[in-house]
């Protein structure tokens, strides 16, 4: 698996990220017969011991993690690669999913996956209410269930997920298990969601450069980036130091900061905080921007601290206000935990707030160049209303 | 907001018609209750009386007038409005506002438009404009060519290259358009496209691409959002009023979906809406290429099924931002504490399908294309693709049960069937799934997405699983619950075991319900919330479905709730009229403290908006989802008389299962249904009716015709509307219809009755109690009988009627109500020669006239029988039909134009879309309105007179005279010419175009060349030439865009109208002026 990449080299052709290493050259119809209902059983049990009976799809294989749901109506695919479903079973209340199959694991000239938000899937199992097993769609090359398998992801279909969303509501997320028919609960090993440091586990390992000799370079702190935030830059014409998340890139020379997503909780990202304290108090004073974990690291840096959210943003229809206008953007998120904006020092405000609950999405410095936002301006999937935001960071550089 | 409107005029849509029909009652009247909940007095112009939004307490002011500028202009000028609402009343509102705007009238009157700016609405209708506006952006529009002559289309097409496909500016729903594979195919075209329009575009045809649509919000602070997005199941080529339709998109990844979210969003801040936009897409199914097909800067029927889609109300929203809000400013209505800034997240999947009438009319083109012809539409929710487009196909109520378990089909050419798309395409696509055709190859031949046919293929499977069991016992739970996942009837299910044949279709369904719930495989009801449960919601707007194992609401079994069961699509013979008896039966629920509970799946309608009752269940009307829900209700009653006749229908099996019929007891209803009984019942009563008899052996026949003479009506029972019925002069004509006929019902016998002419048809409209009247209303027919009651002109109060006609009749209609114990709304039909009356038809629900004669006489009919049927106390009500000083006249409206080839003449099988009712101080005023309300126009010179037989001929002779007094000048067709000038009325000779002797004009020459105004064409008979040339005359006026009056009392009435009262001496009266 070619997950980190050592040289910035990357001009090579389009490169393979398939599992296996089989060869992409041969695409497959882009669309086929049903496989046959093989009607194996699932069943998935959350921590209050509710219990959900379903079939199984993808990897054959029991799992637990947080169980988490999720409200877009499109975009498996950049959903469950996404690093910062890592650790986490995800609900899709949108009931008819696997539609369009799946993208080929084709990359972009700097290495990034054309169609992925990552070079794997980091959800740990997709929950559904339909299945489809015959997809259509003249870019797919194989099933979602084809793929799963592969990345041994397991599926389960046939779930009342809108009543499941219910429970998760009225509960708040939990601790869940999906077993395969023939596995006994108690055997699926249980992981504690809180207890892991997930950005440990999906940052990249060493430094990763993108456009490499661009007038303006910045680095951004990798706590579960994704592709898209990284091409959203990179399409702008800056060069990109990707490091690691706990990396100090205060000895390095770059004109900006860019503070990407990640997964879990914020609170085990004590180093990433000290980091950017560090540029903070920096004579030197260089545009900073944030996304998701990136404003909740911000956040922490300034002082303010940071609570869990019952159940989270996850979708593509967040609606947020930039405070003290009348401008509002609908917005992607996935997030569990928010920052408790009250806490900020007297030269940070908030920027925008959540139209619905009133929760902070994203903090500014009410002088220095800078600004994050809780939800994903870079999209994938999701509105791209926010783009501007990229804009707003390289015209600052 | 903007707080210097305190009063603002909102245009209606006018009668239903093809292309535009219920959604824009549903629009206004959202719009109204926005307007209305600022403090903001209403004025509406809208000569539709059977909308709920000209009902009292939705508008503060009405006007059942046309919406025409002058007629617009006139009211402004009298209500000094400070705004006006364009946006709520189709492309009839829309077009209107732009001939006021550029006439300098709302300048003239300081009117400001409210809502998206006029010039944003002419880049928009404009082709021209619209594609330099989008060319700005970098936005790809189809590649088309704006011509204003027939020369520069022909050189238009030749360079784009064939198909090419033509459209006329300005005009809604397509038309005039059409597709041209070929110069002469596009010379047909170009003719008629532009009789409507001075403007035709031509276009490269882009034929198979995916049609995909966004419903798109802008406030003025240019903040937006997509609440919805559409694919249509049927390719590009299909008008999307004839696609089937699926919310959300299916087939769209992230990527395509986000990017043309991103155009939609480009487009509508460039164009400048405020408010409610659409805008359409061609996509390519190999790549991210797309084309913008349009923009509608108005609500539209996509707009309406968008809002029931998502549960965001499009148009209400529309209306405030109109007044100056922002979104933020506004709360989502459902949730009631989350934003209206957002997008509406589903998880369910909706299917929209559309309702064709093709069967009624005579010589019509089947085939579907890029003009639309559907007269209505169904939505249906479900969990799996397949929930839904088998409720869908079950709800358009053409008596199939599904996606497959139907009558078979007969084909000759599947392959061409499957490549020239009518609407049984569907049908076909199970057929060909039947002979082993693969999806590739069904892909291939109709271009729809592999998607949409794997899904049906799994409906296919399904039951062929089912077809290898032949019993109950057989069938695994694991089957039976993926049947009913996949949206099955239990009668499906029966039907594939084979049960029908062994007991019975009714028993073996049951049989399958009843081993169903014994095994606890029920249906969920699930709710519609907009975010799809992350927030609660407040609102109870519901769905069933197998796909799931909680309900979403509790049931409190507490003996309050009352079941309503609506109308299910519009049709031709059931469409806004009965949309209204049910949301009056809810409102006078409601004022009870009682719980309103809706059944219905028409999303063009206001009783399927979740905030008129307390709980919507927006779902099918069959026998078992009925019951599903009446099971789970446990109501204190259900109303199935202010529905129409799918409720109807419904009455007795409900009974049968001990269901609490409210209002006439179910076996009364049978008894009014049923020929037979009802026919004994008028017997022992002493009342007359046209002889009839049931047929069963062709003896009988024979017999009865000996007896009565032709000509006969025949017809079977249990139909709405004379579907199927057909009036016979011969024995040839008999014996034909009848082999027709005996295919379409077993069940009930087919009737033969006399058919009489020259008789004088009336109507009662009525409410007892008991089987005591306690309020009627009397009508009658400007026309005689022979033309159907839902096409003919009436007039409420009567004006022709003898005192002895009325008291007979009031007298006839106590005795039925007494013995057929009436408790509630219903109608009789009366047949008067002279003082002889016969009664023709008596339903025990409410009739299609009773919103006009509840609005002429200021009595709510349908709250007074809703009382009654809840057994509450009533004061009769003190207004008398005798008392009124005016007269309201109902006028039907027709959309031959959109119908290709059929012949626009009316029978005894009704062809109206729609209606208007209109008020005036005698019948001349209120004709007036009522006629130019559905599209006639005064004539200016010249008039085509063709007027039948001699009786016909001699009945329009004073109207001919008046004309000529008038100075019009007259032409005629070789009978009436001769006629005419024999009775010394000047006239000019036409030759028919079978004639090729005569020297004289043809007559289509006449009217292609614009020779005249007005066509009066009253078919003559039957015979095969008088209907080829009388057809072609009639015709021609259609496609010309000429108004046609076909029947001889109409036309004298009408000429008779505008020959001594004109235009501007017509009273510019609200409602609440009479």
């Amino acid at each position: 698996m070619l997950r980190q990449q050592t040289t910035p080299s990357a001009k090579t052709s389009l490169i393979s990220f398939r599992v296996n290493n089989s060869t992409n050259d041969i695409p497959l119809k882009h669309s086929q017969q049903p496989i046959n209902n093989e009607n194996m059983q699932a069943t998935l049990i959350l921590e209050d011991g509710t219990t959900f009976q379903g079939r199984s799809f993808g990897s054959k294989r029991s799992v637990s993690g947080e169980v988490v749901f999720n409200t877009a109506m499109t975009g498996y695919v950049e959903s469950l690669t996404d690093p910062s479903y890592a650790g986490q079973l995800m609900t899709l209340t949108y009931p008819l999913v696997g539609n369009y199959g799946v993208p080929p694991f084709t990359a972009q000239a700097d290495g990034l996956a054309h169609f992925m938000e990552s070079d794997r899937i980091y959800a740990s199992a997709l929950i559904v209410s339909d299945y489809s097993e015959c997809y259509s769609h003249w870019n797919a090359v194989e099933s979602l269930s084809q793929w799963m398998e592969r990345e041994g992801i397991p599926g389960i279909t046939d779930i009342d997920t809108r009543a499941l969303t219910k429970v998760l509501r009225r509960h708040g997320v939990m601790m869940g298990k999906i077993v395969i028919e023939g596995d006994k609960p108690e055997d699926v090993p249980e992981e504690t969601y809180g207890e892991v440091n997930f950005v440990e586990r999906v940052s990249c390992k060493e430094i990763i450069r993108y456009n490499e000799g661009a007038e303006k370079r910045v680095v951004l702190v990798d706590c579960g980036v994704k592709n898209n935030i990284l091409r959203s830059l990179i399409n702008r014409g800056v060069e990109v130091v990707r490091v690691p998340w706990d990396f100090d890139f205060n000895t390095m020379e770059f004109d900006g900061l860019f503070l990407a997503n990640g997964p879990g909780d914020p609170d085990r990202c004590g180093r990433t905080v000290r980091n950017i304290q560090k540029f903070l108090a920096n004579e030197q004073v260089r545009p900073l921007m944030g996304i998701c974990m990136g404003n909740q690291l911000l956040a922490k840096a300034t002082g303010a601290t940071i609570y869990k959210l019952k159940y989270g943003h996850r979708s593509h229809n967040q609606p947020v206000r930039e405070i003290g206008t009348n401008r509002c953007f609908i917005t992607s998120q996935n997030h569990g935990f928010a920052v408790n904006a009250k806490g900020l020092p007297d030269d940070w405000k908030p920027y925008f707030e959540n139209m619905n609950d009133g929760s902070n999405e994203g903090i500014r410095h009410t002088s220095k160049p800078w600004y994050s936002a809780q939800f994903h301006p870079e999209a994938c999937g999701g509105p791209t209303d926010t783009m501007f935001l990229f804009d707003n960071f390289v015209k600052l550089l | 907001m903007n707080t210097s409107i305190k009063k603002v005029l909102l245009l209606g849509s006018g009668a239903l018609k093809i292309g535009e029909a219920g959604e824009f009652d549903y629009s206004g009247s959202q719009a109204l209750k926005a307007l209305r909940e600022e403090g903001i007095e209403t004025v509406l112009i809208n000569p539709n009386i059977a909308t709920v939004q000209t009902s009292e307490g939705v508008a503060d002011h009405i006007y059942f007038l046309p919406v025409t500028p002058f007629f617009v202009e006139k009211i402004i000028a009298k209500e000094r409005p400070q705004g006006i609402m364009l946006a709520f009343g189709g492309q009839t509102a829309l077009n209107c506002g732009v001939e006021l705007y550029e006439n300098g009238v709302f300048e003239k009157y300081a009117v400001q438009v409210l809502g998206t700016p006029v010039r944003a609405i002419m880049d928009t209708e404009d082709r021209d404009l619209f594609v330099r506006r989008l060319d700005e952006i970098g936005v790809n529009t189809i590649k088309s060519e704006a011509c204003e002559t027939p020369e520069s289309a022909r050189a238009a097409a030749e360079t784009l290259g064939y198909p090419v496909i033509v459209r006329a500016a300005y005009a809604l729903g397509g038309l005039g358009s059409g597709f041209a594979a070929t110069e002469e195919e596009l010379n047909v075209l170009l003719e008629k496209a532009f009789a409507f329009s001075p403007q035709v575009l031509v276009e490269k045809s882009l034929k198979g691409w995916k049609e995909i649509e966004y419903e798109v919000v802008r406030d003025r602070y240019d903040n937006c959002i997509t609440v919805c997005n559409m694919e249509n199941f049927d390719p590009l080529g299909i008008h999307t009023g004839e696609s089937i339709v699926i919310a959300p998109s299916q087939t769209l990844t992230n990527s395509e979906y986000h990017k043309l979210r991103e155009l939609a969003i480009r487009i509508v801040r460039h164009i400048g809406i405020v408010g409610e936009c659409n805008v359409q897409y061609a996509f390519d199914p190999f790549s991210e290429d797309y084309r913008v097909i349009e923009v509608n800067a108005r609500l539209s029927r996509s707009s309406a099924l968008a809002s029931k889609a998502t549960g965001y109300p499009l148009a209400f929203v529309a209306a405030k931002l109109g007044l100056g809000y922002g979104l933020f400013d506004l709360k989502n209505s459902v949730t009631r504490t989350t934003s209206a800034f957002f997008e509406p997240a589903l998880d369910y999947v909706v299917c929209k399908i559309p309702r064709w009438d093709l069967g009624k009319f005579r010589g019509v083109d089947r085939e579907l294309g890029s003009s639309m012809k559907s007269v209505g539409e169904v939505m249906a929710i479900g969990r799996t693709f397949e929930e839904a487009i088998q409720k869908g196909i079950r709800m358009i109520g053409q008596g199939l049960h599904g996606f497959v378990g139907n009558r078979e089909l007969k084909i000759d050419d599947i392959e061409a069937s499957l490549a020239a798309p009518t609407d049984k395409r569907l049908l076909v696509i199970e057929k060909a799934f039947f002979d082993g055709m693969s999806v590739e190859r069904i892909h291939e031949l109709t271009k729809i997405d592999k998607w949409f046919l794997y899904k049906l293929q799994n409906i296919f499977r399904t039951n062929a699983e089912l077809r290898k069991l032949s019993s109950l016992e057989d069938l695994s739970d694991n089957l039976l619950r993926q049947a009913k996942r996949e949206g099955f009837t239990d009668f499906q299910i029966a039907r594939a075991l084979r049960l029908d044949t062994k007991m019975g279709a009714t028993q073996a369904g049951e049989s399958v319900r009843e081993e169903r719930k014994r095994r606890g495989i029920m249906p969920m009801v699930k709710r519609i919330d907009t975010l799809a449960a992350e927030y609660p919601a407040k609102t109870n707007y519901l769905y069933l479905t197998y796909s799931g194992t909680t309900h979403d609401v509790r049931f409190e079994g507490d003996n309050r709730s009352v079941v309503v069961l609506g109308s299910g699509a519009y049709r031709i013979g059931s469409s806004v009229e009965f949309d209204w008896c049910g949301v009056q039966a809810l409102e006078t629920i409601r004022k009870e403290g009682l719980r309103s509970v809706m059944i219905n799946y028409n999303p063009e309608t206001v009783s399927t908006d979740y905030d008129m009752c307390d709980r919507l269940y927006f779902d099918e009307l069959t026998f078992e989802r009925v019951m599903d829900i009446i099971e789970l209700e446990t109501p204190r009653g259900v109303i199935v008389s202010t529905g129409g006749q799918i409720p109807n229908n419904l009455a007795m099996r409900l009974d049968a299962q001990q269901v609490p019929i409210l209002g006439t007891a179910a076996k009364y209803i049978d008894n009014a249904e049923d020929r037979e009984k009802f026919s004994e019942m008028l017997r022992r009563i002493g009342v007359d009716q046209p002889a009839w008899s049931a047929l069963t052996t062709m003896d009988d026949i024979h017999g009865f015709i000996d007896q009565v003479g032709f000509p006969v009506l025949v017809r079977p029972s249990y139909v709405l509307s004379g579907a199927a019925m057909n009036v016979c002069s011969n024995m040839e004509e008999l014996e034909r219809f009848l082999r027709l006929a005996a295919d379409v019902s077993k069940e009930h016998p087919v009737v033969v009755s006399q058919f009489i002419e020259h008789a004088k048809e009336i109507e009662m409209d009525a409410v007892a109690r008991d089987g005591e009247v306690i309020a009627y209303a009397i009508s009658e027919h400007i026309e005689f009988a022979g033309v159907h009651s839902g096409d003919a002109t009436i007039q409420f109060p009567p004006q022709k009627l003898y005192v002895e006609t009325v008291r007979r009749i009031k007298k006839i209609s106590r005795q039925i109500a007494r013995e057929l114990h009436i408790s509630g709304p219903f109608n009789i039909q009366f047949l008067a020669r002279e003082n002889d009356i016969k009664v023709i038809e008596c339903n025990l629900r409410a009739s299609r006239s009773f919103p006009f004669v509840s609005k002429v006489l200021k009595v709510n009919l349908i709250e007074l029988a809703t009382r009654v049927m809840l057994d509450l106390p009533i004061d009769p009500p003190s207004a008398s039909l005798f008392d009124l000083d005016y007269v309201g006249i109902k006028a039907s409206q027709f959309s031959f134009n959109r119908l290709q080839n059929a012949d626009p003449v009316l029978g005894v099988d009704m062809s109206s879309t729609g209606e208007v009712g209109c008020i005036g101080d005698d019948s001349r005023d209120a004709l007036m309105k009522a006629l130019l309300s559905v599209g006639h126009r005064i004539p200016q010179k010249n008039i085509l007179l063709s007027t039948g037989n001699a009786h016909q001929k001699a009945d329009l002779l004073t109207a001919s005279q008046m004309l000529v007094e008038n100075g019009y000048n007259l032409y005629a067709t070789p009978g009436t010419s001769r006629y005419l000038s024999e009775n010394g009325i000047a006239n000019t000779l036409v030759r028919w175009p079978s004639d090729t002797e005569s020297e004289a004009e043809n007559v289509l020459d006449l009217m292609h060349r614009g020779g005249v105004d007005f066509v009066v064409n009253v078919p003559k008979d039957l015979t095969p030439r008088e209907l080829t040339n009388g057809y072609k005359v009639r015709r021609t006026a259609v496609d010309l865009n000429i108004p046609l009056i076909t029947n001889a009392r109409l036309a004298s009435a009408f000429i008779a109208a505008f020959c001594t009262l004109k235009l501007d001496d017509i009273e510019i009266k609200s409602w609440e002026e009479y």
